[in-house]
């Protein structure tokens, strides 16, 4: 799926990344423990959590993670989005709950990880 | 290649900037994307853990040909019980370090799987020196 197509599925908004919005995203992996995201070694996957805060860019970095959607109407702060435009990392949110964003996503086609 | 971090005690605002760095470093050396994202993963694990549960310390990175040996130093506590430690889910993280997204008692688990070598040096009322070597 590519981005846009995931953020058309969780009438989600990009707050920045533009240039990612057609992203071949291959999986989807939901979390709020950020050990659990360490544990992934596949590429091309969007992180889903609802962690809005520095440590959710500073994984996603560390795991060569591109896209991240923030669940719940988690606004990133300007400090989160500082830091994705300089990793390249793209953030957005939806209104939906991590259950729900992820189980619609997963319908639409969405591999997961495990 | 000789490179040293220091890395604070409880600042998780700069939680990553060692690794972040480290990783810069690795990339410029046309290291594989995956083996780089292995050593990193165990690196940043490293970093945490002594922001989240130690008096601070360094990360020490020496690149040689074959090789990445990494070397985290902090200054105390140790852990009370490193087999505990080393159990996935196992965590004596606090609240706090848990609101920031860690505390899942994977990082050092997650570590042992990422490297060729491990040892670790802990002892309570000590401190605790993991040294971690990867094969390029």
């Amino acid at each position: 799926m590519k981005l846009k197509e995931i953020l058309e599925c969780v009438d989600g908004k990009l707050v920045w990344g533009e240039s990612h919005l057609e992203d071949e995203v291959k999986r989807g992996f939901a979390s709020d423990l950020m050990s659990d995201v360490l544990t992934i070694l596949e590429d091309d996957i969007i992180l889903i959590t609802g962690l809005s805060n520095n440590q959710s860019i500073r994984t996603a970095e560390m795991s060569d993670i591109s896209n991240i959607l923030l669940v719940r109407n988690k606004r990133p702060s300007q400090t989160m989005v500082d830091m994705a435009k300089d990793l390249d990392i793209s953030l957005s949110y939806t209104p939906y709950s991590l259950f729900k964003a992820s189980g619609l996503l997963y319908a639409k086609g969405l591999k997961p990880v495990y | 290649m000789h490179e040293e971090f220091t890395i604070p005690s409880k600042d998780f605002s700069v939680a990553g900037d060692a690794s972040s760095k480290i990783k810069r470093i690795l990339k410029q050396l046309n290291i594989p994307p995956q083996r780089i994202k292995q050593i990193i993963v165990a690196v940043f694990e490293a970093e945490v853990n002594v922001i989240a549960h130690s008096y601070g310390g360094k990360i020490l990175c020496d690149i040689e040909e074959q090789r990445v040996l990494i070397d985290v130093i902090d200054t105390g506590p140790g852990i009370e019980n490193l087999e505990l430690a080393m159990t996935e889910g196992w965590s004596t993280a606090s609240s706090e370090v848990r609101e920031m997204g860690y505390g899942a008692g994977m990082g050092l688990p997650n570590i042992r799987k990422s490297c060729d070598d491990l040892k670790i040096y802990t002892k309570k009322g000590d401190h605790t020196h993991i040294s971690m070597q990867f094969v390029l």
